[in-house]
């Protein structure tokens, strides 16, 4: 279900997303100071974080098996490759120019495939380093225009990061909602970066253009800035919105960069096309080439773990709902899938294992502390009919609360005990002789009549019949 | 000159290892000198009178333990001011740098010290090293020892000149295009430009990255393999240092050079002066009477070596100098936003050549120039590269002029910089390729200046270039 509008008419959108993704290494890209968000201004820092002159780069080999493990998740050929200077000057890039690499990227010609199935080619997922960060005081909204003065952090330079670039494959923005939210499951499972959208370890900026479909690529502008999964989805509505407007009202596009500000929900001109830098890409003579051996991207790609397409599908078969279906997509995404295959293991049933772990076990860890068994027996004595829906949550909210407990235990202290089915058959035929008027509907196959009946069984029952129990019952009588 | 020069530095380490030579007397009598001399020379930026002492005690109190203070023993040192000093001033002769103390010691400074050297000052350079004469320093030039209206050389010319004039035994120089070999040629000392990765790089300022490479200056073969097999070798803090271990220098130095190919390069670029040139002919008289033979190569991409260097080296030096923006050291101009304070900055804070070469690269560099300048360039590297291997199949080494001429008269080059960078017509095309070349004293020209010969010799064949530049040294004596 989309919480976007869509575009009018027969508007095409056309995106390609760029995500930064800070990987999750102990220390930077080309130094040994520590690679940690949150500390003091300016202590994590060194020669070659602050670009002294003399200070050379030494590439971090952790650094490197990381990417490759992105890359190898997103399907890439990982290939031999260099690194490059991009020169600018910049108060926050100490060196005035960015390591990065350019022509000859680590990971090429991947894809992503979305829960829907739609999917999305990955053109390249290289390295590079993190810029410090600005803090600009005393303007509006942070920005540098206007402000009195900035503060410079280098803590954040030279944090390795990895861009993973996709194709302009993307039509719609739930899809592009759905392929960040997509990558950042891959990567957090991989162990690649914690990707924390709020506080910057995943960036994504946006190339957005519209077009009519099977025309040529419209003229695209990159959105910056923007820093949620819900505002990829708003910033790339509203900025193709403005685009149509500007070309149906008979203007163009203009190729420019844009700042999504989430506040007034608009994207605001950074710079156009024509005042862009000339960076002045040369391959990085202090750093020898990185060609990965066979070897080597053989024993990471062995190491990856289950991705969570892959989970969605296993759990999907196991538990018999829809792969794409929110109870599949959250369990996988907290990781407590396996934990459900665990109770059905443990003699369980998947399908109410699932609902229970999606629903009471938000707040848990990926691995709950509730032993598997305990849930096992709990979906058994549902399944038994020995405890209603109603009965089970309040007895599975029990057994979380105490990091486990046994069910037959704890319903049996809520007075939840079993109703026999010869006491519940009783109960029936009163409720068949209370209201002749709805069995005789009942039995002409008037559903609502039913509803009546076992309103009225559960009315006596005091809510602890089990209504699928009650409903074969009357089925059974009819006959 | 001075005495203590004219012994060696491996007998002069012996003497203070056994306790005989006291490291404080050394120190003690190349101050003296310094103190005499270097008015009139400006080798020096910097003079570490106390920290030189206070080495000099150490190894002394080592010695005196019976611990073995190292194979440089109270050898006296001198750095190209563009060496990374650990709290101690480095300016690569640049106002750019004012004030700025590094907070690290370059790599070859903490294996040279480690090995019991003792460093006595930080020598002067054109600045940032881009120069030919010394000429370029912010703080006034070198003069050469052998005639003080006369430039040293450069880019390391307060290097050469220390050595020359016996403020130290040993001194480090960093050539990118002839640094080292050409103040070597024109100061009369020995000077080597080894494999690009042979030394680390680590802490030393970069010019142009790819290009850079430290080496000694000494007053002997033999001492600029020793200063070679202490800080030769792989640095984990640079990653383009060789990760191989090298072969002493020191033991190949005694092999003579029967059988070797020696290689003159019958394309070379004209231009050399006829007093350098006999000295050449004569050097490979030398060698083919020690039992080497000499054979005929081309090597037909030297002559584009200069114009190649002359995009490569701005262009990477115009990416190396954008950090000097007065934003968190050296020199700031202070002014109304900060781009205008960058430019206010470099504007003071740079010289003229070095502006000259930021602009060339910067423009080599940019998008509609690049194939036709740098992406061109790369290609002659790759060129020149390729030839010198060739013909190092049929050459053990090469034989060539190290500068065309002896030195010359303060601004004789004027302000026609294609002149002056012409010196480095011979020196260059090495750098390009990555391999090693030395410059050994052969003899005087014109006014009894010295004259330098270059061996040059393809990559990490150190050993065998030593063997001919020993075999040079050892028909002057």
């Amino acid at each position: 279900m989309s919480e976007y509008d869509g575009l009018p008419g027969d508007w095409e959108l056309v995106v390609g997303l760029e995500v930064h993704v800070e990987l999750a290494t102990a220390t930077k890209l080309f130094s040994a100071s520590p690679n940690r968000f949150g500390d003091e201004p300016n202590t994590n820092i060194d020669p070659v974080t602050l670009g002294l002159p003399g200070a050379l780069p030494v590439l971090n080999e952790h650094a490197v098996e990381l990417a490759m493990r992105v890359g190898l998740a997103l399907n890439c050929t990982v290939q031999p490759s260099t690194f490059h200077r991009k020169n600018y000057f910049y108060p926050d890039m100490p060196k005035a120019y960015q390591v990065t690499q350019y022509d000859q990227p680590l990971n090429v010609d991947g894809h992503l495939d979305l829960p829907n199935g739609v999917r999305i080619g990955i053109e390249r997922a290289h390295m590079e380093e993190d810029a410090g960060k600005s803090t600009h005081v005393g303007g509006t909204g942070g920005r540098v225009h206007g402000a009195n003065h900035s503060l410079i952090d280098l803590n954040r330079a030279g944090v390795p990061l990895v861009e993973i670039v996709s194709r302009p494959d993307i039509r719609s923005a739930d899809d592009a909602r759905a392929y960040v939210s997509e990558l950042r499951a891959i990567l957090v499972v991989i162990g690649a970066s914690d990707a924390k959208m709020e506080e910057g370890s995943m960036r994504v900026d946006a190339n957005v253009s519209v077009r009519k479909p099977g025309t040529p690529l419209g003229t695209r502008c990159e959105i910056k800035n923007v820093n949620s999964v819900r505002s990829v989805g708003r910033a790339i509505e509203y900025e193709a919105r403005r685009q149509i407007d500007l070309i149906e009202s008979g203007d163009a596009v203009r190729q420019q960069t844009r700042h999504w500000d989430e506040t007034d929900g608009r994207t605001h001109t950074l710079r156009t096309k024509e005042d862009a830098d000339d960076y002045r890409y040369f391959l990085e003579p202090d750093l020898v080439p990185l060609a990965p051996s066979a070897e080597w991207i053989e024993r990471v790609r062995a190491a990856l773990p289950m991705l969570p397409a892959a989970r969605r599908t296993r759990l999907s078969a196991a538990t018999g709902q829809a792969a794409d279906s929110e109870a599949v997509g959250s369990v996988v995404e907290r990781g407590q899938d396996d934990y459900v295959l665990t109770v059905a293991a443990a003699g369980g049933d998947a399908a109410r294992a699932l609902v229970h772990v999606k629903e009471a076990f938000a707040d848990q860890s990926a691995t709950p502390q509730v032993p598997a068994a305990d849930l096992a027996q709990l979906t058994t004595l549902e399944l038994g009919g020995k405890l209603t829906a109603t009965q089970a949550k309040a007895v599975l909210a029990e057994i979380v609360a105490h990091n486990g407990g046994d069910a037959n235990v704890i319903a049996a202290a809520k007075g939840f005990e079993a109703m026999d089915t010869s006491s519940l058959e009783a109960l029936v035929d009163d409720a068949i002789a209370a209201d002749p008027d709805a069995w005789q509907k009942f039995c002409n196959g008037d559903g609502k009549a039913m509803g009546a009946l076992v309103g009225l069984v559960m009315k006596s029952s005091k809510g602890k019949a089990d209504g699928k129990l009650v409903t074969a019952l009357l089925n059974q009588k009819k006959r | 000159m001075a005495a203590p020069a004219m012994v060696t530095a491996a007998s002069i380490a012996a003497a203070v290892r056994a306790g005989t030579t006291k490291a404080a007397d050394l120190v003690e009598q190349h101050l003296a000198t310094i103190a005499a001399r270097e008015p009139e020379i400006h080798a020096f930026n910097l003079v570490l009178a106390d920290e030189a002492r206070a080495q000099a005690a150490r190894i002394d109190a080592l010695a005196a333990e019976g611990n073995d203070p190292g194979p440089l023993a109270g050898v006296t040192v001198a750095l190209k001011d563009n060496m990374c000093t650990r709290g101690i001033p480095t300016t690569c002769s640049s106002k750019i740098l004012a004030g700025w103390k590094p907070p690290y010691d370059a790599t070859v400074v903490r294996t040279l010290q480690a090995a019991g050297a003792i460093v006595v000052g930080k020598t002067n350079l054109d600045e940032f090293a881009m120069g030919s004469s010394t000429e370029n320093s912010a703080f006034g030039p070198t003069r050469n020892p052998h005639d003080i209206s006369r430039v040293p050389g450069g880019s390391s010319g307060g290097s050469a000149a220390a050595v020359a004039a016996g403020f130290s035994h040993l001194s480090l120089g960093s050539d990118t295009g002839g640094s080292i070999r050409q103040p070597a040629a024109l100061c009369g000392v020995v000077g080597v430009k080894p494999t690009y990765g042979y030394v680390s790089r680590y802490g030393l300022v970069a010019f142009a990255s790819s290009l850079d490479q430290i080496g000694p200056f000494a007053n002997s073969v033999e001492d600029a393999a020793l200063v070679l097999d202490v800080i030769g070798g792989h640095d984990p803090h640079d990653s383009t240092s060789i990760p191989q271990p090298h072969p002493s220098l020191v033991g190949a130095i005694q092999q003579g050079v029967e059988g070797l190919r020696v290689g003159r390069i019958s394309d070379l670029p004209a231009g050399a002066d006829p007093d350098v040139q006999a000295r050449l002919d004569l050097a490979f008289e030398t060698l083919q009477a020690a039992g080497a033979t000499i054979v005929d190569v081309e090597v037909p991409a030297f002559s584009f070596g200069l114009t190649a260097y002359y995009l490569i080296a701005p262009a990477e030096a115009s990416s190396n100098l954008a950090r000097y923006d007065g934003v968190r050291y050296g020199l700031r101009v202070e002014a109304a936003d900060t781009d205008s304070m960058y430019g206010a900055t470099r504007t003071a804070g740079f010289g003229d050549e070095v502006k000259r070469r930021i602009m060339l690269g910067t423009y080599a560099l940019s998008a509609g120039y690049y194939d036709a300048y740098y992406g061109k360039a790369l290609k002659v590297r790759r060129l020149i590269h390729d030839d010198f291997e060739r013909a190092y199949q049929q050459a053990d080494v090469l034989l060539t002029p190290t500068s065309p001429s002896v030195a010359f008269k303060f601004g004789a080059k004027g302000d026609n910089p294609f002149a002056m960078y012409l010196c480095d017509t011979y020196t260059i095309p090495t750098n390009l390729a990555g391999h090693p070349a030395m410059s050994v004293p052969f003899g005087t020209g014109t006014e009894g200046l010295p004259v330098g010969v270059q061996v040059l010799a393809g990559t990490l064949q150190e050993p065998t270039m030593f063997r001919v530049a020993a075999a040079l040294e050892r028909s002057m004596k």
